[in-house]
């Protein structure tokens, strides 16, 4: 087995092909896992530090979450438009804000894929 | 716990029904403990049941305030509110149930787990309240300095 380095939210934009929001200088921060879900406090209790946090939810209090928790962006699918006070909180609080055309299942399954290491990256 | 010493003390007002601020105060409470330098597992329980007390204010309560204590090897978070009260305290406490309404819950919140979540992230968590009145909390987060 041979050792991977972290991959970082760039590499997924860029292999996801993700719209970068905000937090355009923030995308070398690495990507240890990831997190699906729409309820707030389930986010909370659940998710871990440098997660990327798949949501449908544009409201701009998933930016307090993000932030309180650590987590690497948070990535808005279906094509879900964000609120503008959540970009204009995400911006402040200098966290990621990334969209997807695809479902939070595409986007979870590219994304667990690439990260464990299931799929080579061509580079 | 009486005998340690604080090191520092401060409280925050929470307005009811303001969700587009909710989570202003335990974002300060977080910033405030990382440059106690407070090691960050602690920091982040701590910023998690700040963060759910504060949203169980602005859900449910007309207003109210959050104490912050902090000492050497621990920090204490309560909250008094005033607001509507819990009536079967054993039930709130169940993850799932929840009171909220379809706008609470259309922002994600109300999710019925907002107290479970501060049970499980706090080493101590104490509960009362009166139906009608409101709801104190009080949370302890310890660590080894």
């Amino acid at each position: 087995m041979t050792e991977t380095s972290p991959i970082d939210l760039s590499t997924l934009v860029r292999l996801l092909q993700l719209q970068v929001r905000t937090g355009a200088d923030r995308l070398d921060r690495p990507v240890r896992g990831g997190y699906v879900g729409d309820l707030l406090s389930d986010v909370m209790g659940n998710s871990h530090e440098g997660d990327l946090w798949i949501t449908r939810q544009v409201h701009p209090n998933i930016v307090a979450v993000a932030s309180l928790k650590d987590l690497a962006a948070i990535v808005l699918v279906n094509g879900s438009e964000p609120a503008p006070e959540t970009l204009t909180k995400a911006e402040a609080e200098g966290i990621p804000v990334l969209l997807a055309e695809e479902s939070a299942f595409a986007v979870a399954g590219k994304v667990y894929a690439l990260i464990t290491g299931a799929v080579q990256i061509a580079t | 716990m009486a005998d340690e010493p604080l090191i520092y003390e401060n409280q925050f007002n929470v307005q009811g029904g303001n969700f587009n601020d909710a989570g202003k105060v335990a974002s300060h409470i977080k910033a405030i403990l990382k440059g106690f330098g407070i090691p960050s597992e602690a920091v982040r329980k701590t910023a998690l049941v700040a963060y759910e007390s504060e949203i169980n204010i602005v859900s449910y309560a007309r207003k109210g305030v959050i104490h912050l204590r902090l000492a050497r090897d621990q920090v204490v978070i309560e909250t008094i509110d005033e607001g509507l009260g819990i009536a079967d305290i054993e039930l709130a406490m169940q993850e799932g149930y929840s009171t909220a309404t379809d706008k609470i819950r259309e922002m994600g919140f109300g999710a019925g787990m907002g107290l479970a979540n501060i049970r499980n992230f706090s080493d101590i968590f104490q509960i009362s309240s009166e139906p009608g009145k409101g709801t104190s909390l009080k949370m302890i987060i310890k660590w080894r300095p």
